[in-house]
C-alpha cells in the first residue's frame, strides 16, 4: 500500500542528497507522513524492520539526531547498538575502515553513520556490503536533516515549487546548508543564503542560490528562514569580530521579523543558541515550527530505513504486516 | 613489478621516429648500439651486423627522461618507498635519471645524508641526484651548509612538500645560494591561505564541504618569490605550478630575464579538481587539481614554451595511510609510470606539444637546470634512451607499477601510449627475443 503511485526506490544507500531525485524526495516524504500517523497511535511500533540489524556509527557527538534514529528503528522493531567514539577502539588508533569491517563483520545490515570527515561514509561505501545512511558527514550533507526539514514544509505549504526559502548564519560550515540548498533545489524551491562574507563559500552561486549579506532583505523576500547554529569556535577563528555583533546583524529578532510584509515560518535544526543566531520569543514564536521539525525527524528516518530495507524487491516490505 | 632487463650491447633498433632536442632531430631513422654506446644513428645500414635486430616501427626513440621532482622516501619511510623500488618505477616509465626531494626522516640537508643516500643509489640503472633542503631539517629556520654540499655536488635546495614562510629566509637562501651557482626549488604555498585545505578552493570544494586552497595560495609566493630573485639573483625553479595566474607571473619574469625555470606534474595538465567528487585520496595532492582553466593554461605555458619542465612530484604513500577519510589522508600520488602516457594523452594527442618539445621537458631541460650531462641520441654517446609506443592504449593497473606504493589515479583508466623500455649502456628493458 505504501508504494501506491510511488516510483520504485532503487537506491541501495542514502549518502547525500546529491543522489536523489525530485520523485525519491517525493517518495520518502510521502512513506514519512504514512509513518507520522502511525507514531499518533497509541502503539508506535511496527514490526517491519523484525530480524534486521542496525549499528549508529557516531564518530561525532549528536544527540538529537541519534535519538531520532534509534527511535526510528525502534518502532520498526529494528535490532540496534549504538557506537560511540567514547570508549572505542578508534581511541585506541583502529582506523575507520577497520572499525567498521569488524563491526560487519558481526553480521549486520545497516549502518546509520555520522562522520566530521567529508565522504566519510562515501568511502566506506566502496568497502561495506551494509546498506549506510549518512547522518551527517563533516560539512559535507545531512540529508535526513533536510529531508526532515522539507516534510515540514509540506505540511504548510502546498507547494515547493517557489516557495522562498532563505537559510541564515554560517553557510561555510554547514552540512545543513548543503543537503537543504540541493533538496529545496531538486523541488523546485527559490533558495537563498544569507550570512557574514567570511561564512559563505566560494562560489556558492554555482548552486543556484542568491546570497545576500543582509538579514533584513532576506525577510523581505522570504516565506522561511532556516537559521543555522552558529558555533562560537568560528569567532576564535576570525571568520567574526564578535557574538554580539553577529547577533546585532544576523540575529533573528522580533523587531526586524515585523518588517516582513507576511510572517515568516522560522526553522532552526538545533541546538540553538537562544541569544545568539535566534531569539528566545522568535524560537518559541507561533511562527516557529522547530519542534515540528524534531518530530518529523523521527518520521523520516523510519521512512528512509523502510524504504533501503526494501530495496531489492520490486514492491518494498509493506509498512504493516 | 620489477623492470626485466636483457643484453643489449650490440642492437640495432629499426624504423623508428628519432626524436632528440639536443642535436634538433625528429625523423625516421635506424639507431645502433653497440658495447653501450651509440653506433650509428639515422640511414645506417650493417650488412656484417651480428647482434640483435628489432623492428620499432611506429615507435618512438627519445633520450632518457629524468624527472626533476620525486620522493622516494628513504631514509625514514622504506614501507612506501625506497631508492631501489622508485628506481624501478622510474625505469618502467622511461626515466634514467632522477632528483629526489629531501622531504625524508631525517630530513636530506647535510653532507652524510647525502652521501649515504648516493651511496643507496650506487649500481641502480637510474641516476640518482639528491636535492638537499634549503633549511636545517626543513625548518624554514637556519640555511643548511650549502657550500659544503655543492661542494660535493649537490645542484638543487628545496624544502618541497613545505614553503619557506619567511620573506627573510627565502631572501637569504636565494643570495646565499646564488654564490655556488645552485638552484633553489620553491614548493609555492602561503600556509596562512591554505591551512586546514585539501583541494581546491572553488564550486567543487563548497560543494564537497571540503577545506579549499586557493590558487591565490600559490600565486602570492610564486610573487613573492619572483620579486625577492628580481632584487638579490640567484637560480631559482619554481615546483609543481598549477594556476594560471602562476604561469602568468614566470612569463613575466622570463621576459625580464630572470632566472626562473618552472615544472608542471602530469595530473595537473590532466585531471581537475572535478575528480575530487569521487572522494577518492588519489586525487588529493598538494598543490590540489584545479579548474579546467587553469587545466588549460598549463597546457597552453608548454605549448609556448613559458612552461620548461613536465616533473611527476612521486609521492608514495602506503594503502593503509592513503585509504581513509580524504581529509585525513596524506597527501601526494605516484607518477612515474604513467607520465609519458599521461603527456601523450593529454599533451601530444591533444595538439598543445610535439614530440621535440616533450622531450624538452622530460629530459633535456631537467637535466640542464639540475646540471646533470647532457643526454642526446649523437653518435658516439652512451646508449640511454626510452622507447615509446604512442599508438597502444592500454588500461592502467597496479600490476604495471614498479613503485611500492599503489596510489594513482590513473588506475583503471585508459592511457594512450605506453614505454616500450629503455636502453641503458649494455642492458634494455625494451622485450626482445633472446
Amino acid at each position: 500500500m505504501a508504494n501506491e503511485g510511488r516510483t520504485v526506490w532503487s537506491h541501495r544507500h542514502l549518502l547525500g542528497i546529491e543522489q536523489l531525485s525530485a520523485s525519491d524526495i517525493e517518495n520518502i516524504l510521502g512513506t514519512a507522513s504514512t509513518f507520522k500517523e502511525i507514531l499518533g497511535r497509541p502503539i508506535r511500533k511496527v514490526p517491519t524492520l523484525r530480524g534486521m540489524t542496525v549499528v549508529n556509527l557516531f564518530f561525532e557527538s549528536s544527540t538529537r539526531t541519534r535519538i531520532s534514529f534509534e527511535l526510528a528503528e525502534k518502532r520498526l522493531s529494528a535490532d540496534m547498538v549504538n557506537f560511540s567514539v567514547s570508549g572505542s577502539s578508534v581511541s585506541k588508533g583502529e582506523t575507520l575502515l577497520d572499525t567498521a569491517r569488524n563491526i560487519e563483520a558481526m553480521k549486520i545490515d545497516m549502518v546509520v553513520m555520522r562522520h566530521s570527515s567529508p565522504g566519510a561514509p562515501h568511502f566506506l561505501s566502496r568497502y561495506l556490503s551494509s546498506q549506510i545512511i549518512n547522518a551527517g558527514d563533516g560539512a559535507h550533507e545531512h540529508p535526513t536533516q533536510a529531508l526532515l526539514d522539507l516534510m515540514t514544509l509540506r505540511e504548510r505549504y502546498p507547494s515547493f515549487k517557489d516557495l522562498r526559502v532563505t537559510l541564515v548564519g554560517d553557510i561555510m560550515h554547514s552540512r545543513v546548508a548543503m543537503s537543504n540548498i540541493l533538496a529545496l533545489k531538486k523541488m523546485g524551491a527559490r533558495v537563498a543564503v544569507c550570512g557574514p562574507s567570511t561564512m559563505i563559500p566560494r562560489d556558492v552561486q554555482t548552486l543556484g542560490v542568491d546570497v545576500t549579506h543582509s538579514v533584513e532583505e532576506a525577510i523581505q523576500h522570504s516565506d522561511v528562514l532556516n537559521v543555522l547554529r552558529i558555533q562560537l569556535e568560528r569567532q576564535q577563528a576570525g571568520l567574526f569580530p564578535s557574538v554580539r555583533e553577529y547577533h546585532n546583524v544576523f540575529g533573528i529578532t522580533r523587531d526586524k521579523l515585523s518588517k516582513a510584509p507576511k510572517p515568516l515560518t522560522i526553522m532552526h535544526p538545533g541546538p540553538m543558541n537562544r541569544g545568539v543566531e535566534i531569539d528566545s520569543d522568535v524560537a518559541d514564536g507561533e511562527h516557529s515550527v522547530i519542534l515540528e521539525q524534531v518530530t518529523n525527524g523521527v518520521a523520516v528516518r523510519m521512512a528512509v530505513l523502510y524504504l533501503l530495507a526494501g530495496e531489492g524487491s520490486e514492491l518494498g516490505k509493506p509498512i504493516v504486516t | 613489478m620489477e623492470p626485466k632487463w636483457t643484453n643489449a650491447s650490440a642492437l640495432w633498433l629499426k624504423n623508428a621516429r628519432l626524436v632528440d632536442p639536443g642535436s634538433n632531430l625528429d625523423e625516421m631513422g635506424d639507431i645502433l648500439l653497440m658495447d653501450g654506446k651509440i653506433a650509428g644513428i639515422g640511414r645506417v645500414d650493417f650488412a656484417e651486423f651480428s647482434g640483435k635486430i628489432l623492428d620499432v616501427s611506429g615507435k618512438i626513440i627519445m633520450p632518457g627522461l629524468f624527472d626533476m621532482h620525486a620522493h622516494f622516501r628513504e631514509p625514514g619511510r622504506e614501507d612506501a618507498e625506497t631508492i631501489e623500488t622508485g628506481c624501478h618505477a622510474a625505469i618502467i616509465g622511461g626515466y634514467t635519471g632522477v632528483a629526489i626531494m629531501p622531504n625524508t626522516t631525517p630530513a636530506i640537508d647535510n653532507v652524510g645524508i647525502v652521501r649515504w643516500v648516493e651511496e643507496r643509489a650506487q649500481g641502480l640503472p637510474v641516476d640518482v641526484c639528491p636535492v638537499a633542503a634549503v633549511t636545517k631539517g626543513r625548518e624554514g629556520k637556519e640555511l643548511t651548509e650549502m657550500a659544503e654540499l655543492s661542494g660535493i655536488g649537490v645542484k638543487a635546495f628545496s624544502d618541497d612538500g613545505a614553503p619557506i614562510p619567511s620573506s627573510q629566509m627565502m631572501r637569504l637562501a636565494l643570495e646565499y645560494s646564488s654564490m655556488f651557482g645552485v638552484t633553489i626549488i620553491g614548493h609555492e604555498e602561503d600556509k596562512s591561505l591554505a591551512a586546514g585545505g585539501v583541494m581546491h578552493e572553488g564550486a567543487v570544494s563548497t560543494a564537497l564541504g571540503l577545506t579549499g586552497i586557493p590558487g591565490i595560495s600559490d600565486d602570492i609566493m610564486v610573487a613573492r618569490d619572483l620579486i625577492l630573485l628580481e632584487y638579490v639573483g640567484g637560480k631559482f625553479h619554481v615546483a609543481h605550478a598549477s594556476t594560471a595566474r602562476s604561469i602568468d607571473l614566470i612569463r613575466e619574469a622570463k621576459s625580464k630575464r630572470l632566472a626562473v625555470t618552472v615544472e608542471v606534474t602530469p595530473h595537473h595538465i590532466s585531471m581537475t579538481d572535478e575528480a575530487v567528487r569521487s572522494f577518492h585520496t588519489s586525487t588529493k595532492m598538494n598543490p590540489p587539481l584545479r579548474p579546467e582553466q587553469d587545466r588549460k593554461a598549463l597546457l597552453q605555458g608548454l605549448k609556448d614554451g613559458s612552461i620548461d619542465v613536465i616533473a611527476t612530484d612521486h609521492a608514495p604513500h602506503s594503502w593503509e595511510e592513503k585509504e581513509r577519510e580524504f581529509d585525513l589522508a596524506p597527501f601526494g600520488i605516484i607518477g612515474l609510470e604513467t607520465a609519458l602516457s599521461v603527456v601523450n594523452t593529454f599533451a601530444v594527442e591533444e595538439g598543445y606539444m610535439s614530440w621535440l618539445n616533450v622531450a624538452g621537458c622530460m629530459s633535456q631541460n631537467p637535466r640542464r637546470i639540475m646540471q646533470q650531462p647532457d643526454v642526446t641520441l649523437r653518435k658516439g654517446e652512451p646508449a640511454n634512451l626510452v622507447c615509446f609506443d604512442p599508438a597502444k592504449s592500454w588500461i592502467v593497473s597496479e600490476s604495471d607499477f614498479g613503485s611500492k606504493s599503489k596510489n594513482s589515479p590513473y588506475v583503471g583508466k585508459t592511457l594512450k601510449g605506453k614505454v616500450v623500455g629503455v636502453v641503458r649502456s649494455r642492458k634494455t628493458t625494451i622485450p626482445i627475443e633472446r
